[in-house]
C-alpha cells in the first residue's frame, strides 16, 4: 500500500493507504477530520470541498495519492487562533445553515469564490454555487451570507 | 435585565447556539462516529423490480478477505425476528382493515423493488464488504413488475403481495357522499381536473447511517442512527421487530443532517445492524451512499387524482368530489397509510367554506420503493389539488382568481369542515391582501405587457393554503387508526448552580431547537440563554418522546416545555415563600427574581436553585428537595397554519425555460419565537416546492422497474441558480389551542408553493394544466401545442 504525505491544516499528515482511497476518505477515516462530509457518489453535491494548494476541490473527486505533497485546508483549519473566518461568521450571522451538513463544503467553496472574485453580486454567487447542493436553506441565506462576507473582506 | 432587553427574548432573531460546531466542522453526525473494533456492513440489493429468489450462495463471499459474517433473510427468520411495521391502520369503505403484505428485514424468497435488501455482508472494511457482496451468487427468477401506477389495479397487473388482490391495500373514503352528490346535481357549473402529483425523492444531504452495538456484559444494545424520532425507533425495534427489550435498547440520534420525513421511518438497514451486532460481537456500521439513498429511502407524493368542483352561479363552491390513487410502493413504510388518507383527505376543504366534500383514495402497491411522508406529507397533495381546481374554476367562470377565493373564504371560527378538521383561527383575506400587495398585483398587467414586448410570457399564480400541524391530539389520531399517541414530553432540570437542562422528546435535524427552545426557557426563567442546555435524541437521557415531523415541535414540543416550566415555577415559589417567610400567593417571579409582593424582600434565581438542593430546614412534608419537573403535553386540537403564496414567472417561449421573477409568501404561523429561524424554514420549504413544480421527478422505467433517476446526474435537485431570493411576510392570528399560540412553520413552504408556480405557468401560457415538474421540455411542448389563438396572443 502506498504511503501518502501531505500538509493538512498546517500539520504534516501521512498514512499507509490503499491506492484507491479518495482524498475525502483519507481526511475523514485516516485523519479523523470529520468536518468534511460525503453527500453523494457522483461528485455533484460539494459537501466534501476542501482547499488543495489554496483552491477549492471536491475531495471525493481525487485520490489521496494525487494530493501527495499538497497543502490541504479543511473546514477545521479555517478559523485562526480561535478567531472565526469572516465567511464562517457570516454564515452564522445570516442563518446560512440549518442541518449543517452541506455547510463545510459551502464555506470552503465560498472562501475560494471570494478569493477569485472579490466583487460578487447575487447572480454570480448563485451561478458559482452550481456544484454545492443544500436541501435545507433554499440558498437564500447562504447567498446573503456569502455576499456579506465578501463585503466584509473587501 | 430582561431577556427582551438582551435580545434573547421571544420574538427575537437570536443567532443559533448550534451553529458554532457546524461552521467549524465539529458536528457529530452518525457517520462521524467510529466505535472501537467496528466492522462495516454493506447491503446486497435486488437488481430486479420483481423476482423470486431461487437460491443464495454465499460460500465464495464468506471466504473473501476481511469478511466477518454474511446474513440473509433466512438468518433473520430463523432468529424469530418480526418484520417492519406500518404504525397506522386505515380501513376501507367496506370496513375491512387495509390488506398488508409482510415487510421482511432481508428478503426471504421474493424481491419487490430495485434496491430491496437481499443480504448483509459484514467485513473489516467497507471496501471488503462491498467486494465480497459482489461474490454472492443469487439465483433470481425474474417476474413482470407492476410499475405504472395507473395500470396497477387491473386484473392483469403483476401482484406485489398475494394479501392485496389487484394491488389494492385499501379503498378509503372520507366525507359525505349523498350530500356531495346532491350538491353536484343542483350545481350551475362543474369544473373537472385530472392531476398528477409527481413522485419525489427526499434527499436530505446526510445519507442515512447506523451503528449497531451490543454489550455482552449488560445485554444492552446501542444504536446510533439518523433518526427524527429515536424513541419511536426503539419502540418499533423492541415491541414489533423484537431485536431487544425496550429497556435493553438505547437509540441515539446525534446530529442529523436533514430529514424532511425520510428519517422518521424505521428501515431495514439500521434494524439489521443492531440485530447482527450481537451475532458478530462487534459494532457494525453502515452508511448509505447516495445511490442507495435514492433506491431505498422512502419516497414521497406520487398521486393520480380526478377532482370535480361544483359551483353556483355566483361562483360559490357547493361541493368537492375527489378520486385519488396513491402509490404506496412495494411495502408499507412506518406511516405510509396515514399520508394519502388522514393527512390528505382532511385538508381538502382548503381555506374555503365547502358545504360538502367526498374523497375516495385507493392505496396501491407497486414494485417501487416504499412511499411515505415527505415534507408536508399529504397536505401538499391536498393543497395542490384544491388550489389548482380553484384556479381552474376562476378561469372557467371568468371570476378573478383573488375574487373567487374571497367569495369562498371561511370567515368565522371555529369552523367545522366536512372532512374532520375543526379550524380554530385564521384570517385568510389578510394574508391574501398582504401577498397581493407584496407582489404588486396592480402592476402585473404592465409587467406582462413589457415582457411581451421582449417576446416573453408572464404569468401570476396564487396559492391560498392551509395545513394541519401540531400533530396531534392522541385521542383523535387514535380513533383514526394511529398506533401511537402524538403528545410530547419535556423535563426541566434545574442544577444547584442555577443553570438548566431541558430534555425534550422533539428532535432537531436543522430546525434549531437548541436555540428556540433555549430562548423560551431563558426568557421564562430570566436567565441568559447560555445557561440553558437543550438535550435531545438519546433514549437513555430523554425518557420518551415522539420526535419531530409534521411541524409539531413548536406547537407540541414547546408546549410540553411550558407545562414543565409551570410546574418548576410552582415549586420554586413554594421554596421562595419558605425562604422569605411569606405566603406563596404573595411571591412574584419576574426577570429571574422572586420577590414578596409589597415588600423589598427578594431572592435571585441562582440562590433559589442552590437552596432547593441544600434543602436546609425545608418542611419535608410540604417541600421535597430538588428542582426538576417533567410534563407530557397532549394537544387538544391540530393547529392550522395558513397563508398565501403568489408566484410570478417569466417564460421564454423559444426555450421553455421558466424563470421565477418574484416569489411572495405571506404566512400566519401564530406566535413566532425566532423569526430568523422561521424564515429559514419557509425558504427551505419553498425551495423544495419549487423543486417539485419545476425540477424534481422520481422516475421508474415502466417496463423494467429500474429507477431512472437514481443519482444527482438524473434527479434534478434545486441548485442556487434555479431559485430566486424569496419575499416573505407574516400575518398573525394566535392559535387558541396551545399556551404559546404557535402553529408550526416547517412544511408551509413545500405545501403552498407548487400550485402557485403551476398556476403561474398555466396563466402565462393560457393553458389548463401542465404536469409537474414543468421542465423546459414540457413547457416548450405545451407552447407548441397551444391552440393558434392563444399562441398568437
Ligand atoms: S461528496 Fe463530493 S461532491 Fe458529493
Ligand atoms: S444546511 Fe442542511 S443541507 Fe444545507
Amino acid at each position: 500500500m502506498p504511503v501518502v504525505a501531505m500538509t493538512v491544516n498546517g500539520k504534516p499528515a501521512s498514512a499507509d493507504v490503499e491506492a484507491r482511497t479518495l482524498l475525502v476518505h483519507f481526511i475523514r477515516e485516516h485523519l479523523g477530520l470529520t468536518g468534511t462530509h460525503v453527500g453523494c457518489d457522483t461528485s455533484q453535491c460539494g459537501a466534501c470541498v476542501v482547499h488543495v494548494d489554496g483552491r477549492a476541490v471536491k475531495s471525493c473527486a481525487i485520490l489521496a495519492v494525487q494530493a501527495e505533497g499538497a497543502d490541504i485546508v479543511t473546514v477545521e483549519g479555517l478559523a485562526k487562533n480561535g478567531e472565526l473566518h469572516p465567511v464562517q461568521q457570516a454564515f452564522r450571522e445570516h442563518h446560512g445553515l440549518q442541518c449543517g451538513f452541506c455547510t463545510p463544503g459551502m464555506i470552503m467553496t465560498a472562501v475560494d469564490l471570494i478569493r477569485r472574485k472579490p466583487n460578487l453580486d447575487e447572480k454570480t454567487v448563485r451561478e458559482e454555487l452550481e456544484g454545492n447542493i443544500c436541501r435545507c436553506t433554499g440558498y437564500h441565506n447562504i447567498v446573503k451570507a456569502i455576499l456579506a462576507a465578501s463585503q466584509a473582506m473587501r | 435585565m430582561s431577556n427582551a432587553a438582551t435580545g434573547e427574548g421571544i420574538g427575537q432573531p437570536v443567532r443559533r447556539k448550534e451553529d458554532f460546531r457546524f461552521i467549524t466542522g465539529n458536528g457529530h453526525y452518525t457517520d462521524d462516529i467510529a466505535r472501537p473494533r467496528q466492522t462495516w456492513a454493506y447491503f446486497l440489493r435486488s437488481p430486479h423490480a420483481h423476482a423470486k429468489i431461487r437460491k443464495i450462495d454465499t460460500r465464495a463471499a464468506e471466504a473473501a478477505p476481511g469478511v466477518v459474517a454474511i446474513f440473509t433473510g433466512k438468518h433473520v427468520a430463523d432468529d424469530g425476528l418480526g418484520g417492519l411495521i406500518c404504525g397506522w391502520t386505515v380501513s376501507s369503505k367496506d370496513g375491512t382493515p387495509m390488506k398488508v403484505g409482510p415487510h421482511p428485514i432481508l428478503a426471504l424468497d421474493t424481491v419487490r423493488y430495485v434496491g430491496d435488501h437481499v443480504a448483509m455482508v459484514v467485513a473489516e472494511t467497507l471496501a471488503e464488504a462491498r467486494s465480497a457482496a459482489e461474490m454472492i451468487d443469487v439465483d433470481y427468477e425474474t417476474l413482470p413488475a407492476a410499475v405504472a401506477l395507473a395500470a396497477c389495479q387491473s386484473k392483469e397487473a403483476p401482484q406485489v403481495h398475494p394479501e392485496a388482490p389487484r394491488n389494492t391495500c385499501f379503498e378509503w373514503e372520507l366525507g359525505n357522499k349523498p350530500e356531495t352528490e346532491a350538491a353536484f346535481a343542483k350545481a350551475d357549473k362543474i369544473v373537472k381536473l385530472d392531476l398528477t402529483n409527481n413522485r419525489l425523492i427526499p434527499n436530505a444531504m446526510e445519507p442515512r447511517a447506523a451503528i449497531g452495538e451490543y454489550d455482552k456484559g449488560s445485554g444492552v444494545y446501542t444504536l446510533h442512527t439518523t433518526s427524527q424520532n429515536p424513541h419511536v425507533a426503539r419502540l418499533v425495534l423492541s415491541a414489533f421487530v423484537g431485536v431487544a427489550p425496550e429497556h435493553k435498547l438505547r437509540v441515539i440520534a446525534p446530529d442529523v443532517g436533514g430529514g424532511f420525513g425520510s428519517k422518521i421511518f424505521i428501515y431495514a438497514e439500521e434494524t439489521a445492524c443492531v440485530w447482527a451486532a450481537a451475532k458478530v460481537g462487534r459494532p457494525i456500521k453502515w452508511t448509505a451512499d447516495r445511490s442507495e439513498a435514492f433506491l431505498s429511502d422512502a419516497h414521497g407524493r406520487d398521486h393520480l387524482s380526478h377532482a370535480e368542483l361544483a359551483l353556483d352561479k355566483n361562483g360559490k363552491f357547493l361541493a368537492l368530489r375527489v378520486k385519488t390513487v396513491a402509490n404506496l410502493g412495494a411495502y408499507l413504510s412506518t406511516f405510509s397509510a396515514s399520508v394519502p388518507t388522514y393527512l390528505y383527505g382532511t385538508l381538502l376543504s382548503g381555506q374555503y367554506d365547502i358545504p360538502a366534500i367526498y374523497v375516495e383514495v385507493d392505496g396501491v402497491y407497486t414494485h417501487t420503493a416504499p412511499v411515505d411522508a415527505y415534507r408536508g406529507a399529504g397536505r401538499p397533495e391536498a393543497t395542490y389539488l384544491v388550489e389548482r381546481i380553484v384556479e381552474t374554476a376562476a378561469r372557467e367562470t371568468g371570476i378573478d382568481p383573488a375574487e373567487i377565493r374571497r367569495r369562498n373564504f371561511i370567515r368565522s371560527f371555529p369552523h367545522q369542515t366536512p372532512v374532520i378538521m375543526a379550524y380554530d383561527a385564521g384570517d385568510y383575506e389578510a394574508s391574501l391582501d398582504a401577498a397581493m400587495k407584496a407582489v404588486d398585483h396592480k402592476g402585473f398587467p404592465a409587467r406582462k405587457a413589457e415582457a411581451e414586448k421582449r417576446g416573453k410570457l408572464r404569468g401570476l399564480g396564487f396559492s391560498s393554503y392551509i395545513e394541519a400541524c401540531g400533530i396531534a391530539p392522541s385521542a383523535a389520531v387514535g380513533s383514526l387508526g394511529a398506533g401511537v399517541g402524538l403528545w410530547e414530553s419535556a423535563e426541566v432540570r434545574v442544577n444547584p448552580t442555577g443553570n438548566v437542562e431541558v430534555l425534550t422528546g422533539s428532535h432537531s435535524h436543522g430546525q434549531g431547537h437548541e436555540t428556540t427552545f433555549a430562548q423560551l426557557v431563558a426568557s421564562r426563567l430570566g436567565i441568559p440563554m447560555e445557561q440553558v442546555e437543550i438535550v435531545h435524541g438519546d433514549t437513555d437521557k430523554v425518557q420518551f418522546g415522539m420526535g419531530t415531523y409534521g411541524s409539531r415541535s413548536g406547537a407540541v414540543g414547546m408546549s410540553a416545555i411550558v407545562k414543565a416550566l409551570d410546574k418548576i415555577e410552582t415549586k420554586a415559589k413554594k421554596i421562595a415563600a419558605h425562604l422569605m417567610e411569606a405566603a406563596v400567593e404573595d411571591i412574584v417571579f419576574e426577570n429571574g427574581t422572586f420577590t414578596v409582593q409589597g415588600t423589598d424582600k427578594s431572592l435571585p434565581w441562582a440562590q433559589l436553585a442552590l437552596s432547593a438542593y441544600t434543602a436546609h430546614g425545608f418542611p419535608s412534608a410540604e417541600i421535597e428537595p430538588g428542582l426538576k419537573e417533567g410534563a407530557f403535553y397532549d394537544p387538544t386540537n391540530f393547529t392550522f397554519p395558513a397563508g398565501c403564496h403568489i408566484c410570478e414567472v417569466e417564460i421564454d417561449p423559444d426555450t421553455g425555460v421558466t424563470r421565477i421573477v418574484n416569489f411572495v409568501a405571506v404566512d400566519d404561523f401564530g406566535t413566532i419565537i425566532n423569526p430568523m429561524i422561521v424564515e429559514g424554514q419557509v425558504h427551505g420549504g419553498i425551495a423544495q416546492g419549487i423543486g417539485q413544480a419545476l425540477l424534481e421527478h422520481g422516475v421508474y422505467d415502466p417496463a423494467s422497474g429500474q429507477l431512472v433517476t437514481g443519482s444527482y446526474m438524473d434527479y434534478c435537485m434545486p441548485r442556487a441558480d434555479d431559485l430566486p431570493s424569496f419575499n416573505l411576510g407574516f400575518t398573525k392570528t394566535v392559535c387558541p389551542s396551545n399556551p404559546l399560540g404557535m402553529k408550526g412553520c416547517g412544511e408551509a413552504g413545500a405545501i403552498a408553493s407548487p400550485p402557485a408556480i403551476i398556476n403561474a405557468i398555466t396563466d402565462a401560457l393560457g393553458i389548463r394544466d401542465i404536469e409537474m415538474p414543468a421542465t423546459p421540455a414540457r413547457v416548450w411542448a405545451a407552447i407548441q401545442s397551444r391552440p393558434r389563438a392563444a399562441a398568437a396572443e
